[in-house]
C-alpha cells in the first residue's frame, strides 16, 4: 500500500494520538476503516496508543474466523502493528470481564487496564479519535 | 482556535452531519477556525451532488459546500472510503476533494481540537 510509506505534514510535530476502538469486528466497518487510520497515523511518526473496550475488545480474540460470513478477515492487520511501530495497546478490564474474556483469549499482547487508569491515559492524549 | 472536523456518517439516516455542520457554523460564528472538515466511513456521502433531497428539507451536501465557499473550509473525502461506496470525482458536490487519510492525520497534528462527529 502506496499510503504506508513515510509521511510527514511537514511540522515535526509529535502528538500523542489515541485510537479508541469500541464496535465488534464485523457487523459494521467502523473496526476495518478504523484501522487504515491507526496505520497511517503511525506512517506520520506519531505517538499512537490503541484502546479495546466495549464490543471492541471482540477485535483481537483468537479464532475469527469470517469466511462464513463472506466477509474479509483482517485480524492479522492487529499482530502486525508492531511492524508499524504501534506497541501501546489497551483493552479494558471491565469490558473484558463483563464478556468473559482474559488476556489469554486475546491475538496480541495488551496491557488490561481499570477504569481509572484508562481515564488517566486519556487525559494524557492530544487527540483521541473513537471507532 | 482552529477546530477540524471529522464526520463518520452519511447525511438524513444519522444526526452526525448535521451536528457537525452546526457546530462548524457555530465556531465560525464565534471567530473560530474550520480549516477543514473530513468525511470517513458513510460520511464520504455527504459529498454526493446527486442527491436532491424533498424541498422543504433541508440539503445536507448543498449546505456543506455553501459553508466552503462563504468561509473557505476544506471538505476532503477519504479516497478509500470513497471508493468502497462508489464516491468519485464526477458525482462530487461543489467544493468537496477526494484525497487520502493523511488529510483526517494532519488535522490532529496541526489544529488546536480534532472534533470527531459520529456513532
Amino acid at each position: 500500500m502506496s499510503d504506508m510509506d513515510e509521511m510527514d505534514d511537514g511540522s515535526g510535530v509529535v502528538k500523542k494520538f489515541m485510537f479508541l476502538n469500541r464496535k465488534a469486528p464485523h457487523g459494521t466497518v467502523y473496526a476495518l476503516e478504523g484501522l487504515e487510520v491507526v496505520l497511517i497515523t503511525a506512517a506520520f511518526d506519531q505517538d499512537v496508543s490503541m484502546v479495546f473496550t466495549d464490543d471492541g475488545v471482540y477485535q483481537l480474540i483468537k479464532g475469527i474466523d469470517s469466511k462464513g460470513i463472506e466477509v474479509k478477515d483482517f485480524s492479522k492487520t492487529y499482530r502486525a502493528l508492531e511492524g508499524y511501530d504501534v506497541e501501546k495497546l489497551y483493552v479494558d478490564q471491565a469490558s473484558m470481564d463483563a464478556r468473559g474474556l482474559t488476556e489469554d483469549d486475546l491475538i496480541v499482547d495488551v496491557a488490561v487496564l481499570s477504569v481509572d487508569e484508562m481515564a488517566n491515559l486519556m487525559a494524557e492524549q492530544d487527540v483521541v479519535i473513537s471507532f | 482556535m482552529q477546530f477540524g472536523i471529522l464526520v463518520n456518517e452519511g447525511p438524513y439516516t444519522h444526526q452526525a452531519s448535521d451536528t457537525a455542520y452546526l457546530f462548524a457554523r457555530a465556531a465560525i460564528e464565534k471567530g473560530h477556525k474550520v480549516p477543514r472538515v473530513f468525511f470517513y466511513h458513510d460520511g464520504v456521502y455527504n459529498a454526493s451532488r446527486l442527491a436532491t433531497p424533498p424541498q422543504d428539507d433541508r440539503n445536507v451536501g448543498a449546505r456543506w459546500s455553501k459553508l466552503a465557499a462563504d468561509h473557505g473550509v476544506d471538505l476532503v473525502v477519504c479516497v478509500a472510503a470513497a471508493q468502497r461506496r462508489g464516491i468519485t470525482d464526477g458525482v462530487l458536490g461543489d467544493n468537496f476533494r477526494i484525497s487520502g487519510l493523511g488529510q483526517l492525520v494532519e488535522m490532529g497534528i496541526q489544529y488546536d481540537r480534532l472534533v470527531t462527529f459520529g456513532d
